[in-house]
């Protein structure tokens, strides 16, 4: 059984590397630009206008300060103002969020069976012309890059079959399904990217339960072959599956970034890359917070699910 | 005299020399053969590229912006009228500068660290261990972000972000790979011989890592081409008036509508092929075994 005491070690863990990069944020973001109120204003804003606002702003207080002021509001859910905008950010993150987990979603509708199926058939065929063709394939899709594959799909289906919109935004009002539809051509590069390496690790794991003990005593024992597949196989092969999947979550993100940015999606990437650029820093450290947030808890959930799939893996989750 | 008897031998020597480069270069897997030429070919094109490129990279000429490729301008000239293959053929030379240095940054931080991490066992390993995990609890993408918003875009931040994104990554497969090496006969035969602990690591054990560390060098060498190419592509990695191909890309992506697919394919297809070619070497190492990324 999961034991409470590794369970609330893990979540002691988790909150701990939260609040390291909480400060990371704000440090990078609030005290390495420097001047806030200069920023905003500009080189040849009246120096009192800028002692103003930076008071307003809280910039002139110590920096322990400002760090509790951001950490305290942030946790009641204000991540201040934004200063291109001049509006508060949590609402801006909050819907981008939504827009990003879309296209997450759809992403992931083609990346599993994909991913998963490709690599069951791949390491039941060991060896054999399909097997190297699936591998080679993965290979071949996950060295190039998001932005190139996007780019190619997007000329290809997008403007010369027009067979796609070449926006990731749909129209106001469109339906689940109409949504969906836009999303397919943007979640194409990443789930190609993903599904080699999905695929290879599926692969290494069906080899290995074949070859197991506990295989050859189902076949000595004469179950059929579809449910020693099932029943012994897969069950034994998916558990990498499923940890690789949790762990590609930081790359997923970072794809996010150059979809968005690619197919014009006002998602959390997109939110953040703007936000960079522009130098809005409040909006910046509520997009990343949330980003940081995702990827520990997706690696948290990943390995809380071995532990449940695999009971070797209980009594060492790995904090 | 000397001279005319020294000289068979001197031939005799590279005699032996050549036909021992050609005897490991046929030993070698034809994906590394293949790969580390184009390779070649990319590193040709950056040191040697402006003295035979057909125009100037940087010229603009008003007259042919945007033109389709033809027997003029084989590729064709993008929104200022410059000629992208010469633009391509220059263009190799900042990803080619900073790649490796991020590289080698990343990976002889990431080995000293695994060197020691893994040499030492107890309290200097396990806070070192957890200190690793922490770093790569940071989504990579949100440290380049927040570190080249707060350093500000260009060649050396990218050498930087990405060597720091990149230590922790080698400094845990090197310290797996030396924690199998501790249990070795010739270590402890070292250490009774009252060998320093810094002279174990870097004498003795760094010597039979090597070819961990070699894969990781190679591999991460590939990433560093696919990270930087799309960093530039976003706006955040090399910057104008650099003819990057990342840059060249972006630039090429808003003309893409009205059916000028050149700019924007043809420095794709650059971008492919030196990723390619470092994945081809990487894998003919075997790399692609286990890893994960």
């Amino acid at each position: 059984m999961l034991t409470g005491r590794t369970l609330s070690a893990r979540a002691a863990t988790l909150l701990l590397t939260l609040w390291l990069v909480s400060m990371l944020v704000f440090f990078a973001g609030q005290v390495l630009p420097g001047d806030v109120g200069r920023l905003m204003l500009g080189p040849f804003a009246d120096a009192e206008a800028v002692a103003a606002l930076n008071k307003q702003l809280g910039a002139d207080q110590p920096v322990l300060v400002q760090y509790w002021h951001w950490f305290s509001n942030a946790l009641s859910g204000d991540f201040g103002t934004s200063l291109s905008l001049r509006l508060p950010v949590a609402p801006f993150v909050l819907e981008s969020l939504k827009r990003s987990a879309a296209l997450a979603g759809v992403i992931l509708v083609f990346l599993l069976p994909l991913g998963i199926g490709t690599g069951i058939v791949a390491g039941l065929n060991q060896g054999r012309f399909i097997d190297r063709l699936i591998v080679l394939a993965g290979v071949s899709f996950g060295i190039v890059p998001d932005f190139v594959s996007g780019l190619l799909l997007l000329i290809v289906f997008g403007l010369w079959l027009n067979w796609f919109p070449i926006t990731g935004a749909a129209p106001d009002g469109a339906g689940l399904w109409v949504s969906g539809y836009y999303l397919i051509l943007p979640a194409l590069p990443l789930v190609l990217n993903l599904a080699g390496y999905i695929a290879r690790m599926t692969r290494a794991g069906v080899i290995e339960a074949l070859a197991a003990d506990y295989t050859r005593t189902a076949v000595l024992k004469g179950l059929e072959r579809r449910e020693i597949l099932i029943r012994h196989v897969l069950r034994n092969a998916l558990t990498p599956t499923i940890a690789v999947l949790a762990t590609q979550t930081g790359y997923m993100l970072g794809g996010l970034v150059v979809i968005e940015a690619l197919f014009g999606i006002q998602g959390l990437g997109n939110l953040v890359l703007n936000a960079a650029k522009s130098r809005d820093f409040p909006m910046l450290e509520a997009g990343v917070l949330v980003m940081a947030t995702i990827f520990v808890l997706s690696a948290a959930a990943g390995d809380l699910v071995q532990a449940l799939l695999d009971p070797r893996q209980r009594r060492h989750v790995s904090p | 005299m000397m001279e005319l008897m020294e000289l068979p031998r001197r031939g005799a020597l590279g005699w032996r020399a050549a036909s021992r480069i050609r005897e490991t270069v046929s030993q070698l897997p034809p994906s590394v053969i293949v790969g580390s030429l184009l390779l070649l070919f990319w590193v040709g094109c950056a040191v040697f590229g402006s003295l035979f490129v057909p125009y100037d990279p940087y010229a603009e000429d008003f007259l042919v912006m945007l033109a389709p490729p033809d027997a003029a301008h084989w590729f064709g000239t993008d929104q200022l009228g410059r000629d992208v293959l010469s633009r391509i053929v220059v263009g190799s030379r900042d990803i080619l500068l900073v790649a490796p240095a991020a590289t080698l940054l990343g990976v002889a931080a990431g080995s000293v660290l695994g060197l020691v991490l893994g040499y030492f066992d107890g309290l200097v390993d396990a806070i070192g261990a957890r200190l690793l995990d922490t770093l790569m609890a940071f989504p990579f993408i949100v440290l380049v972000t927040m570190t080249l918003v707060a350093l500000g875009p260009s060649n050396l931040t990218v050498i930087l972000v990405i060597g720091i994104a990149y230590a922790p990554l080698v400094a845990r497969t090197v310290r797996a790979a030396v924690r199998e090496q501790r249990k070795r006969d010739y270590v402890s035969a070292a250490r009774l011989g009252g060998e320093s602990a810094l002279a174990i690591m870097f004498l003795e054990i760094l010597p039979n890592v090597r070819e961990t560390i070699l894969i990781e060098l190679v591999t991460r060498l590939g990433y560093a081409f696919f990270s930087i190419a799309t960093l530039s592509f976003l706006g955040l990695g090399i910057q104008p008036p650099s003819a990057d191909w990342g840059l060249a890309v972006a630039d090429g992506y808003g003309f893409l509508t009205g059916g000028k697919w050149w700019v924007v394919i043809f420095n794709s297809a650059a971008i492919v092929s030196l990723v390619m070619a470092t994945n081809l070497i990487a894998q003919g190492m075997g790399a692609f075994e286990n890893s994960d990324r």
